[in-house]
């Protein structure tokens, strides 16, 4: 059986997996991180996004071996040591921008990647519209639209631009 | 620690678990020794099982077991129940043909499973199961209750012929034809309700598991895992309830889909029991499209009679409602009692008739999804009211006022059974009008044509039931279980609580609102207060959650449990304070005497309980621990007034709902940040209904949006900011006075919406649209007529 | 998924070696539509050839082209400065493919090989008059798309880059999306270079992309969103599904090219 080394939250693994396992499911299945769900099989909803080597990616769409080498971040992955949150994940929590959780570590990873990318600000219709890669049954996405223009000034430690708000 | 109690926007309990990526749900469940299920369903409408092959699977690799429904037969296991029996207007009781766990000599509805695999890995169970084969002969299928009831239409169960589950009624036939005889205008109106998929996030998922013993346990996806227990247990698989524990640990959502007892709980149950191994099963979302309930799917014609000023006299409903190919496990009571009996709505409507046919169609089982008949009663009777105002020429938000009930007439008994306790339908009608800027409307719909937009405003001022109740009454009207709460309190000896809810949390955070509410009544600090659901192993019982019905209910029963805590704790502080009973005083978190500055905290008497030394020992018992089972006194009755303004676009035809106002009256509030959270979802899924959800199927049954790739689920830019806000007046019969607030989103908004595009199209001459309200549908509305006068 | 034996060759020649092994053998790229079908098990590839590792991505300006390497991903297109400025219609479009997690995977090659009839990049390259660069030869784009998931692409035949003539005067892309799945229901993209003036359509034709030949001419004639209003697009060879009627589909393709028209300036 193939075998893949990749670098998850930091730590190295290597782990025996079929050409067809796929990335979500080393990391569900293999490594027990099981805070990444899946909730369609047609790369619509979501919910497995991680980060792959800095870029949030769906982890259901790609191919355990396709991530030979990569340095692979979880939800898990987020908090300090410490058990501090991520800026990203405190928002979350302030915003009430969850409710049934099962949506929310993809939400939070592909928010994370959108406010990191867009250091010139994001706008309300911006932020939506960078969120349509997911997901969310509960919300009404109302409360995590609040939550990641909240995040955005913490993560890039100043101000939102005016022009942006 | 600030202010904690009831009304405090409390931060959620729950949540550092969910977004530290450590909660548990069930595919995050792994047992030691498992196998995985997989089920072949049927790729067809409806079909004569023929022969089924497979011998090719069994011996594949990694293959442990196959099962199909001989298995169960020779097992003597009879199908799925139904919870619920309605009676025709004949007297006769609803046809209730079987549900086979496994399918039975036919196979009913794309998705019916008709042979599980089970094996060592997920992949070799699914590859095995390609090499079954089954021999089909296909017979004519149906998908709409029209067709269906077609003379020669196929029929579904040979138990039901014609098609026809019931046809029930209710209210008073005679007094409504006399009042059409002599009404001076009647309006009418046909109108179909979208049929929905749920969608929650979490796929359902099941882990049976059986020990040396036969004590099983079933790890499900469930709102209500007692439910499961008693309708899996005493009815399925003849299992005593002391040995089937389930387990419904963290739920990734429900809105009603995860209610009901379903095939696959009771196959990974019974198979763990033969192979004395754990069985897992996790749905795939494209068998989620043909396996969980749907939700809505009806066909209706709404008339009113009408005075020459606009009164309401009269209204006849008539309904067919789509159960689909078997009876899901509430299915028949939510187009009759959740559906019939709310058509009164928020109006003095003195005499209502309907009539509705629940029929079978070669379709997914059709049963609650959020708000579950009363979406339905709501958007029939809220664009029937602007259809009047239409008809009439009388300004839409006067001809309401002219027919609310006032708020000084409660409680208010409907002609269609239900008696309003509370309500004042005026005052959230006026706070949403000023909250959604109404006055400012024509200025915002000038300024949308001069960018080529139309521009429409459209209300609903709903109302809904909810906690089902009393269970005297559900008893009456069909329901096979009783509608009660159960809470069990356990003070523990430093002074935490431990509650113990029969209610079941996926989303609702309920560990966060139930520890506001032991916070507000005994003073624990919510961080003290832990609040565990969803194991029939800890939690002595409880009948789940759906219907909004958590906090009346469940809250209710937690208010009794600690009323006793509280009269023990009384009976404690009185033999240390050496004073009466009835002098002791209870607040503040403290027992104190009357008049006196003599006072005991609550942790010094949680401690003596447990530690009695100096103890009314001959005459009271060590500990405190109570447990309560509420049982309502009526539904609560939550409503409100929503506000939908929307653009649309000439030249495609998209509609964007660009401003969304709701003012709720949900009772007393017990955490605002969450109230507004439950609004903002429930306004998502209403948003979603009526403008891009729809189970779609080809005329022979054939899903034709069978995945997310062609079921259009609401993202983030399609639904705008809304606003909500809340109107109080009490329900007057719990001690509470919470009414709900789970399902208002969804059953307010969608009428909301459509009655904006049609205001906004009112120069096409259009005066009801079906939803979806799709960008097609719309340019074809568009395509069909100039407009008849200049819109700009 | 079937299983399959999973190979990253690290040049060409061993990818088209690898391909050539086994009639059942298939390319992948992103993975992005590709892995969704295996999901399915509507494929059943005996290997699966990871071309990630062949060097072929990157973008660059080179005297006359803009040239992308086929295993660019979208993101990198839609924030190249080079292609930003040099077909700014070219960078939106790839920054409206899908959402940010596909486009942080997909990549244009892959788009072209697979030459999905709802796919954006196949309307920017036969608008912009692009040459699909392989192992074996160089196709314009008028050749290489033959219907809906056909290419002139032989077997054992890779995608290496996507070269784009420059300059480009005006270029701009306009989508509706399929509201559920968001791939487009209809995609305009004008353009105004050296390949002329062109309209191209994707999403809507039941033979993949094509271009609206008589909106060319009329923008020829006439660069403006007028120049197209009247034009209609019989629907007779149109799709026609559960999102968009074969008469909503033609006409959305007008709206669509004068929106892009608009766009472009």
């Amino acid at each position: 059986m193939p075998q893949v080394t990749l670098t998850v939250n930091g730590k190295r693994h290597t782990v025996a997996v079929e050409g067809r396992t796929l990335l979500v499911e080393v990391l569900r299945e293999k490594l027990g991180l099981t805070g990444t769900h899946i909730g369609c099989d047609t790369s619509q909803c979501g919910a497995c996004v991680v980060h792959v080597n800095g870029d949030s990616v769906k982890s259901c769409t790609m191919l355990a071996l396709q991530a030979e080498g990569a340095e692979v971040t979880t939800i898990e992955g987020l908090a300090k040591p410490d058990g501090t949150l991520h800026p990203m994940q405190e928002m979350f929590r302030e915003h009430h921008a969850l409710q049934c959780g099962y949506c929310t570590p993809g939400m939070v990873m592909s928010a994370i990647d959108l406010v990191a990318k867009h250091p010139e600000g994001l706008t309300e219709r911006e932020i939506r519209e960078g969120l349509d890669g997911n997901l969310c049954r509960c919300t009404g996405y109302h409360n995590i639209v609040k939550a990641v223009a909240a995040a955005w000034p913490l993560m890039h430690a100043k101000p939102m631009p005016a022009a942006a708000e | 620690m600030g202010f904690e109690g009831i009304g405090a926007a409390v931060k959620r309990k729950e949540d550092g678990r969910f977004l530290a990526g450590r909660g548990n749900y069930v595919d995050d469940i792994n047992r030691p020794g498992q196998v995985y299920a997989y089920f072949k369903r049927s790729d067809r409408p409806h079909a004569r099982i023929l022969r089924v092959d497979t011998a090719a699977a069994a011996s594949a690799p990694g293959v442990v077991a196959v099962y199909t429904g001989a298995d169960f037969a020779a097992d003597g296991i009879g199908g799925l129940p139904c919870g619920w029996q309605i009676h025709s207007k004949d007297g006769s009781p609803m046809a209730e043909p079987p549900h086979p766990v496994l399918a039975q000599g036919k196979v009913r509805h794309v998705g019916d499973p008709v042979v599980a695999v089970l094996a060592e890995t997920r992949q070799q169970a699914k590859d095995a199961a390609e090499l079954i084969e089954i021999d089909y002969e296909d017979l004519p299928g149906t998908a709409s209750v029209l067709d269906a009831l077609k003379p020669g239409a196929a029929v579904v169960h040979d138990e039901a012929p014609g098609n026809v589950c019931y046809d029930w009624q209710i209210g008073d036939k005679a007094a409504v034809d006399a009042a059409f005889a002599g009404a001076a205008r009647v309006v009418k109106l046909d109108l179909t309700n979208n049929r929905l998929v749920p969608n929650a996030m979490e796929p359902r998922a099941a882990i049976g598991e059986c020990d040396i013993a036969g004590n099983y346990t079933l790890y499900t996806t469930s709102q209500n895992p007692h439910v499961i227990r008693l309708l899996m247990g005493a009815f399925v698989l003849h299992i005593p309830e002391h040995q089937l524990r389930v387990v419904a640990p963290d739920v990734g959502g429900g809105f009603g889909s995860k209610i009901y007892h379903y095939a696959e709980e009771a196959l990974v149950t019974w198979a763990a029991g033969k192979l004395k191994r754990p069985v897992k099963w996790t749905a795939e979302r494209s068998e989620s499209f043909m396996s969980d309930a749907h939700g809505r799917d009806h066909v209706s014609t709404a008339e009113m009679a009408l005075d020459a000023e606009g009164h309401f006299l009269a209204l006849k409903v008539s309904t067919l409602a789509n159960m689909g190919a078997y009876l899901s496990t509430f299915a028949p009571a939510v187009p009759t009692y959740l559906y019939a009996t709310l058509l009164a709505g928020v109006y003095k409507t003195p005499v209502i008739y309907a009539e509705v046919k629940a029929v079978f169609t070669n379709t997914v089982p059709v049963d609650a999804y959020r708000g579950a008949g009363r979406p339905e009663a709501t958007f029939l009777l809220e664009r029937l009211v602007d259809a009047i105002a239409h008809d009439t020429g009388i300004d839409r938000i006067e001809l309401r006022r002219r027919n609310f009930i006032p708020a000084n007439a409660f409680p208010y008994q409907t002609p269609v059974a239900l008696q309003y306790d509370s309500g004042d339908y005026e005052t959230t009608l006026a706070a949403a009008l000023k909250a959604a800027d109404h006055t400012g409307f024509p200025a915002r719909r000038q300024a949308a044509a001069a960018q080529g937009k139309l521009r429409g405003i459209g209300i609903s001022t709903y109302l809904e039931a909810c906690g089902i109740a009393p269970s005297a009454v559900a008893g009456a009207l069909g329901a096979r279980a009783g509608l009660y709460e159960v809470a069990n309190v356990r003070v523990n000896p430093t002074g935490s609580v431990t509650v113990f809810t029969g209610t079941h949390s996926h989303g609702q955070g309920h560990e966060t609102t139930f520890a506001q509410v032991v916070a507000e009544q005994l003073g624990v600090p919510v961080s003290q207060v832990d609040v565990v659901h969803g194991d029939t192993a800890r939690i002595p019982f409880g009948m789940g959650t759906y219907g909004s019905r958590s906090i009346a209910v469940g809250g209710s029963a937690l208010v009794k449990a600690m009323d006793k805590i509280i009269a023990k704790g009384k009976r404690i502080a009185a033999h240390l304070l050496e004073a009466s009973v009835d002098d002791i005083e209870f607040k503040d978190g403290k027992f104190s005497v009357a008049g006196t500055d003599k006072s005991k905290t609550f942790g010094e008497i949680a401690l003596t309980a447990y530690v009695p030394h100096n103890y009314p020992i001959e005459e009271l018992e060590p500990g405190l621990d109570e447990t309560a089972f509420y049982d309502p006194k009526n539904f609560t009755f939550p409503g409100g007034c929503h506000v939908a303004e929307v653009e649309i676009d000439r030249e495609t035809g998209v509609v964007r709902v660009v401003n969304f106002t709701a003012v709720d009256d949900i009772g007393r509030v017990i955490n605002p940040m969450i109230v507004e959270g439950q609004v903002h979802g429930g306004v998502a899924q209403g948003i979603g209904q009526a403008l891009l959800e729809q189970a779609g199927y080809d005329d022979g049954g054939q899903i034709v949006s069978g995945s997310f790739m062609d079921y259009t689920m609401p993202r983030a830019d399609n639904v705008p900011n809304i606003h909500v806000g809340t109107e109080s007046t009490l329900c007057t019969h719990n001690p509470l006075g919470v009414k709900g607030v789970g399902e208002v989103g969804a059953i307010g908004s969608p009428p909301a919406v459509i009655n904006a595009i049609v205001n906004a199209l009112e120069a096409y001459g259009v005066r009801h649209l079906d939803m979806p309200a799709t960008s097609q549908k719309i340019w074809s509305i568009l395509q069909a007529g100039a407009p008849r006068m200049a819109a700009e | 998924m079937y299983d399959f034996t999973y190979h990253r060759p690290t040049s060409v020649a061993d990818a088209v070696a690898l391909l050539g092994s086994d009639a059942d053998a298939k390319a992948l790229a992103g993975g992005q539509t590709f892995i969704p079908v295996l999901k399915q098990r509507l494929n059943k590839p005996s290997k699966v050839v990871d071309l990630a590792g062949l060097g072929l991505a990157g973008i660059s300006l080179s005297g006359n082209a803009l040239v992308i390497g086929a295993t660019t991903r979208h993101a990198a297109v839609a924030a190249s400065a080079d292609v930003r400025r040099a077909i700014p219609g070219l960078a939106a479009l790839a920054g409206g493919i899908g959402d940010n997690q596909v486009r942080h995977r997909g990549t244009i090659g892959g788009s072209l090989a697979n030459n999905d009839p709802a796919a954006c990049y196949p309307a920017a390259v036969l608008a912009l008059g692009a040459t699909i660069v392989t192992n074996k030869r160089s196709i314009a784009a008028d050749d290489y798309f033959q219907g809906m998931f056909t290419t002139a692409l032989e077997p054992g035949e890779i995608i290496t880059s996507v070269s784009f003539p420059l300059p480009v005067e005006k270029s701009a892309y306009a989508k509706f999306n399929q509201p559920a799945s968001r791939f487009a229901l209809v995609g305009v993209f004008v353009a105004k270079g050296p390949a002329g003036v062109r309209v191209a359509v994707t999403g809507a034709g039941q033979n993949g992309v094509f271009r609206q030949k008589a909106m060319e001419a009329a923008l020829a004639a006439s660069w403006s969103p007028d120049a197209v209003a009247g034009i209609k697009t019989s629907a007779a060879d149109l799709n026609s599904d559960i999102h968009g009627s074969a008469e909503y589909r033609a006409h959305l393709i007008t709206v669509m090219a004068k929106r892009a028209i608009a766009a472009a300036g």
